[in-house]
């Protein structure tokens, strides 16, 4: 029984919440305990089945799963004919690493929601678009096939633009939405225009067989555009940000949370393009696309700080530092990527950037979730996101403050907390790479500590103010979900090494290893 | 010739229809217009895979009465149904969000729709 069951893990992450999604509207008949029990189930169990797939993936290497074949593990079934023609789910360790985050961030947001949501109307169809988006990201994350990967981006974009615009909010929301959407769609039919394009010459859509078939003509060139500049927009890196603070910023808190989770899936596209399909030693320059990756990540960390700097807004500030924070990703992984072909290089200070740029997303998505969640936190009880008019609030907060400051000081790369760990190996690898990248990239993060210096010290500090005379701490879900994400950034930056050993360290193996990738599909080296 | 222009029609024709809708979503202010510029492209794209799946005197895999053995596998007309099905949700929704913004801004011009700035 146990067996089998771990035997359907990866079909399972993708089912539970997307039963759980339209299972909700029944839930909600029945009333607001139903569904709240249901919303929590649900949740739990789509953690459950993420946490145990990861550390199967860790223990054991890749997971396949073949959709409708008999045997779900047999990557290509005697009826297939020799090619791949069914779906297939590929968990290595960098998507492993995906689903971790994705696991933990669905499970804080979900119980944070239940609190935060509990006054508001429509609550079926929040909670029904809330777990279709977690079932986008964890779908995209572990999906092997490219056309796959297309739907699973189109749900979680429809979800997360449908939750952006879901408190109209005399209009802002929507307009917040409907800019994601309409990105979204021009970049996801981009990538659908680039898969048309791969199919066309090579027949198939599993990302493994195409990336054994692959050519590198100048169609499959065009293809990669198509592919690249959608994923890196979504991702937010700069010149393709500015859809981020407006996003961002009209969400409400949780769903901004989720919407940083689901970017980083976008990024781990970016990678899995970039490195497994057209990621062939031999033919295919690799210090171009790793400069390309360096440069969106350098102009990303420095322009989404400088921007952040005069926001008045506290979550369109942290919209702001999030671009930044994405080009530190970037910028790890590209250093990686630049000096791939060089093993010494590689070796020497190449793989530690890589991992530096993989910690930092899973490091990017519990600290920054936590922010959005303490300024939703603070909005919950003020009812405003102007720091000009907030003020006072750590004697009635205490909790949301301490928080706030985990989170403030994780992001700003001040140890001991996890920030710090993926902020060092970055600066130790980019210096060896760039003396001038690393002074960047440590320039950001001080002008990163300046910013949220100021942002605690408008919102907590100073008298109480008569406005706020009537506000108390949130309640006690919303601190759960909060504790959920800060036990980690601290649990990170504690044991940093443990993390690294054990979950970045194998993704970064994976990421590089394109012949593994391949190979898990269709056998042989 | 006649037939391998025919053959290149398809192609032709996506390539107008995507001139078109950029056109539309890049030069028209109205966000109506703007939404029929992204339903041309999802057109577009549909085509697009459609035309890269025809095979001469292919056959579709409906094994009752069929005249011969080879046949073609509908890899891509199931992905236009799959794109056809997810175009019409993104229509829908933001149509709908056009209609929510016309209701609290009074307007559809996309110069007058800038609460959000900064």
């Amino acid at each position: 029984m146990m067996d089998s069951l771990a035997l359907h893990l990866p079909a399972l992450l993708v089912a539970i919440p997307l039963f759980t999604a339209f299972l909700i509207p029944l839930a909600g008949r029945a009333g607001d305990t139903a569904r709240s029990a249901l919303v929590l189930l649900g949740a739990a169990l789509t953690s459950l089945a993420g946490l145990a797939l990861a550390a199967r993936v860790f223990a054991r290497g890749t997971v396949l799963y073949v959709f409708g074949a008999a045997a779900p593990h047999a990557a290509i079934p005697m009826d297939s004919g020799g090619i791949p023609i069914r779906i297939i789910f590929q968990v290595d360790a960098l998507g492993a690493l995906m689903v971790v985050i994705a696991s933990l961030s669905s499970l804080a947001i979900a119980l944070y929601s239940l609190a935060a949501e509990s006054r508001q109307s429509g609550k079926d169809g929040f909670y029904s678009m809330l777990f279709l988006l977690v079932t986008g990201v964890l779908g995209m994350v572990s999906t092997g096939d490219l056309f796959n990967f297309f739907v699973f981006l189109e749900i979680s974009s429809l979800a997360g633009a449908a939750l952006v615009a879901y408190r109209i909010d005399k209009g802002e929301a929507v307009e917040g939405g409907l800019k994601y959407a309409l990105l979204s769609t021009v970049g996801a039919l981009s990538v659908l225009m680039a898969i048309g394009i791969l199919f066309a010459q090579y027949n198939a859509l599993n990302i493994a067989t195409v990336a054994s078939r692959l050519r590198f003509g100048s169609l499959d060139m065009i293809a990669l555009v198509l592919l690249a500049v959608p994923l890196a927009m979504k991702c937010g890196a700069v010149p393709m940000h500015f859809w981020t603070p407006d996003t961002y910023t009209t969400a409400p808190s949780s769903i901004t949370a989720l919407l940083v989770v689901s970017s980083q899936a976008s990024l781990y596209g970016l990678f899995r393009i970039l490195f497994t399909l057209y990621g062939d030693l031999l033919r295919f320059n690799w210090a171009v696309f790793g400069w390309f990756l360096v440069i969106l990540g350098a102009l990303s960390a420095f322009v989404g700080v400088t921007m952040a700097i005069p926001q008045k807004d506290v979550k369109r500030l942290m919209a702001y530092h999030a671009v930044s924070q994405t080009g530190y990703m970037l910028l790890g992984v590209g250093v990686g990527l630049a000096v791939f072909a060089d093993a010494g290089a590689l070796a020497a200070y190449g793989k530690t950037a890589m991992a530096g740029g993989l910690f930092h997303i899973i490091n990017h998505a519990m600290y920054k979730g936590l922010l959005f969640l303490t300024a939703g936190a603070v909005f919950y009880r003020t009812g405003t996101r102007n720091l000009n008019r907030l003020g006072g609030l750590g004697h009635a907060m205490p909790w949301t403050m301490v928080f706030f400051m985990i989170g403030a000081l994780a992001i700003a790369g001040i140890p001991p907390f996890n920030g710090f760990a993926s902020k060092l190996l970055i600066y130790e690898s980019v210096f060896r790479f760039s003396p001038f990248l690393a002074i960047l990239a440590m320039v950001v993060s001080i002008l990163t500590l300046a910013s949220f210096v100021k942002v605690f010290h408008s919102m907590f500090m100073g008298p109480p103010r008569a406005e706020f005379a009537g506000v108390r701490e949130v309640p006690a879900p919303m601190i759960a979900g909060m504790a959920i994400l800060a036990a980690f950034v601290i649990l990170a930056g504690l044991v940093p090494q443990v993390f690294v050993d054990r979950m970045i360290a194998p993704a970064v193996n994976a990421l590089v290893d394109r012949a593994g990738y391949i190979a898990a599909i269709l056998g042989g080296h | 010739m006649i037939t391998r222009l025919l053959l290149a029609m398809p192609f032709l024709t996506v390539a107008v229809l995507l001139l078109l809708a950029l056109g539309a979503l890049l030069f028209k202010r109205n966000l109506i217009k703007m939404l029929m510029g992204l339903s041309l492209m999802e057109s577009a794209v549909n085509l697009f895979l459609v035309a890269i799946g025809y095979r001469q005197d292919g056959v579709a895999p409906i094994f009752t009465n069929v005249p011969q053995t080879l046949m073609v596998l509908p890899t891509v007309q199931a992905l236009t149904l799959t794109a056809i099905v997810i175009g019409v949700a993104t229509s829908a929704m933001m149509l709908s969000f056009a209609m929510v913004i016309y209701k609290k801004y009074g307007t559809v011009d996309v110069r007058n729709i800038r609460k959000l700035n900064g």
